[in-house]
């Protein structure tokens, strides 16, 4: 937050060291933080993520089974007393199954949302600041893989991604994940470069690379953090359905998509199997994507949540009243 | 126009053939149908395998490959998997059974997501404006596969309660069936209501949020006021002046949510057993094999980008301010 925090800094009207001080938390990093914090949805889906995280990575010592060990008294029992979410076909603990392929699946959504925002941001702003040759193959890279759906291509790489490491994984799916965003990053890097503060910089003769990181990138910080926010959830579902073909994560690791896979034939039989994996996953993008657009609401200068409960009900009932005249008329 | 539309489709011509040689070269790269033929027990003899290769064009440099292939798609030969079988024949059918989905996908999606959205817009913060969003936010949550499952199951109930097969789930027609024309409909049309909610309904989740933030833009403006203050009924000031300017921002999402429903097909597809182009894609990454998914990635490239053509129509037609 710190980065939005100088942006703002310079927004403001400079305060006499003898006038009263600045109103507590005027500063643009603690408006988005007020916002979000109203947004009872936004909070919701943080918590939801934290707790699933928490419940994911300590499992192991909360829960009495892991997920190599199986149960040979218990085969495909329903979830009870002794598996919380019961057993399937080999008698291994479903909690525990679902737990380990919870952790897989949020790491890599984590690592490919941080590591494709970064590339859109790297990419669009060279695209944007340095134009000419760089710019036409940004743009016709970026126009041919709009073409084609990432999980086609994605899939067709599978055989070279199998039985290697899974963080190969994460980078191609990161590597086909960044366009959309890099085309938004190019067209502000055009105006942006434009504005007086940053043709300022150039004229002193500050390096390129320092203008884009110093003067370009915090001014698109809030696009970036709602755009990774966003990319967890996507990546999360773009993970599950390769696995879902056998096209991603392998055997012996799990993930949500495979354990959903494995299950699929039992849906109709033994639900348990299927919808407890599949409603972890539901949950979870679900979870993000109300972060993310808590996010989106908090930074966005237009919005009216953050605005006290009061004033929002005025602005509602303006509205309404405004609706009710074109009703009349 | 005319010249416009030129431009574009010969824009998207060049486009579909750089995705095409795009995808065949990496699934050169990567994909080696010999490792299937290697594993088999007992291993079959080298001078098999030597053949396969030769079958195969395996000994041959990647674009002459390319360009042996390529030279016979543009004479109508797509050539054959890995096992021998020619794809040509059944190309045409597959293209049409996964067409039926996503057209009537396409149209549900779109029909939906307009009118979920619009009457978010023209009700909002009612609670049928909650409810709808609610629903959209897990339906954008919820991938194919899931919604997929979940609607067979929730099918299997319903037949179950209601002591009826209504809801079928497997294949297109029920096997063997025949009967005249309105009776063979009416059993397709019972195939078809699954698998066209489970492909359509993330598309309308998706579009009617869209839509809702562009309907909402255009309620405040001053020129729906206008057209209210010179007494125009609340009816038509709503859809003759307001609507259309609503569905100007969508044309240009309508090609991203085309794609992402044709990532739904091959999960569509396999979960209640229609034997189209997704299907095909599994088949042909599964067994390694390049000409066939290549084939498939032709008809997803010129799927994508006929819609993208829709989508510059429905532009030009939509706003009033392109004139081309």
């Amino acid at each position: 937050m710190s980065i939005m925090l100088d942006e703002d800094a310079a927004a403001r009207p400079p305060t006499d060291d003898r006038g009263p001080a600045a109103p507590r938390g005027s500063s643009r990093g603690s408006l988005v933080w007020r916002r979000l914090r109203r947004n009872k949805l936004a909070v919701l889906g943080a918590v939801i993520i934290a707790l699933l995280f928490v419940a994911a990575f300590t499992y192991g010592w909360y829960w009495p089974w892991t997920y190599t060990q199986s149960d040979p008294t218990s085969f495909l029992s329903p979830p009870g007393p002794d598996h919380l979410f019961g057993t399937d076909n080999a008698g291994f603990d479903m909690y525990a199954q679902t737990m380990r392929g919870l952790q897989k699946s949020l790491i890599i959504g984590l690592l490919v949302a941080v590591l494709s925002t970064a590339m859109s941001a790297v990419v669009g702003s060279i695209a944007g600041y340095f134009r000419g040759w760089a710019d036409w193959l940004v743009s016709a890279v970026v126009d041919l893989l709009l073409t084609l759906p990432a999980f086609l291509i994605l899939a067709v790489l599978s055989p070279a991604f199998r039985g290697q490491t899974w963080l190969l994984f994460v980078l191609l799916i990161a590597a086909f994940n960044w366009m959309i965003t890099a085309r938004i990053v190019r067209g502000m890097t055009l105006t942006l470069k434009e504005q007086e503060f940053v043709r300022a910089a150039r004229l002193m003769g500050v390096p390129s690379w320092r203008v884009i990181t110093r003067h370009i990138f915090p001014q698109m910080s809030s696009l970036l953090i709602v755009d990774a926010t966003v990319n967890v959830g996507g990546a999360i579902l773009t993970e599950t359905s390769l696995s879902y073909f056998g096209f991603g994560i392998q055997p012996p690791d799990i993930s949500l998509g495979t354990l959903i896979a494995d299950n699929t034939a039992s849906a109709l039989t033994f639900p348990w199997l299927f919808f407890i994996p599949a409603g972890f996953l539901v949950v979870t993008v679900l979870a993000v994507n109300l972060v993310g657009d808590g996010l989106r609401d908090a930074f966005d200068p237009n919005s009216t949540r953050g605005v006290r409960r009061a004033e929002r009900r005025e602005l509602r009932a303006e509205r309404r009243a405004a609706r009710a005249e074109g009703r009349a008329a | 126009m005319i010249r416009f539309l030129v431009r574009r489709l010969l824009n998207y011509v060049i486009l579909c053939f750089l995705a095409v040689l795009f995808t065949y070269v990496l699934a050169s790269l990567t994909f080696n149908p010999i490792n299937l033929l290697k594993s088999h027990k007992p291993p079959p003899p080298a001078q098999v395998i030597a053949d396969k290769i030769h079958d195969l064009h395996l000994d041959q440099p990647i674009p002459q490959r390319f360009g042996t292939w390529f030279w016979a798609v543009l004479h109508g030969n797509f050539g054959d998997t890995v096992y021998g079988n020619a794809i040509t024949p059944d190309v045409w059918e597959r293209a049409g059974v996964s067409f039926r989905l996503f057209l009537l996908g396409t149209i549900f999606a779109v029909v939906l997501g307009v009118l979920v959205g619009v009457s978010g817009a023209v009700r909002q913060y009612r609670f049928s404006d909650y409810f709808f969003t609610f629903g959209s936010y897990i339906l954008i949550a919820m991938p194919v596969f899931v919604l997929g499952t979940l609607l067979k199951y929730g099918a299997t109930q319903l037949n179950f309660l209601t002591g009826s097969d209504f809801l079928q789930f497997t294949g297109e027609t029920t096997p063997g069936f025949t009967g005249s024309f309105g009776v063979e409909l009416w059993d397709r049309f019972r195939h078809i209501i699954l698998p066209t909610i489970a492909i359509g309904l993330g598309g309308a989740a998706y579009y009617s949020r869209y839509q809702r933030n562009s309907m909402l833009d255009v309620l405040g403006s001053d020129f729906l006021r206008t057209a209210a203050a010179k007494g125009l009924r609340r009816r038509r000031v709503l859809y003759r002046h307001g609507l259309r300017v609503a569905l100007i921002p969508m044309a240009a999402l309508f090609t991203y949510g085309f794609a992402t429903m044709i990532v739904g097909g091959p999960f569509t597809e396999r979960i209640f057993g229609w034997y189209g182009m997704g299907d095909w894609l599994v088949t042909g990454i599964q067994t390694e094999d390049t000409n066939l998914t290549v084939t498939v990635t032709l008809f997803v490239a010129v799927c994508v980008l006929v819609s993208g053509l829709l989508a510059d129509l429905a532009y030009a037609a939509l706003d009033p301010r392109i004139r081309i």
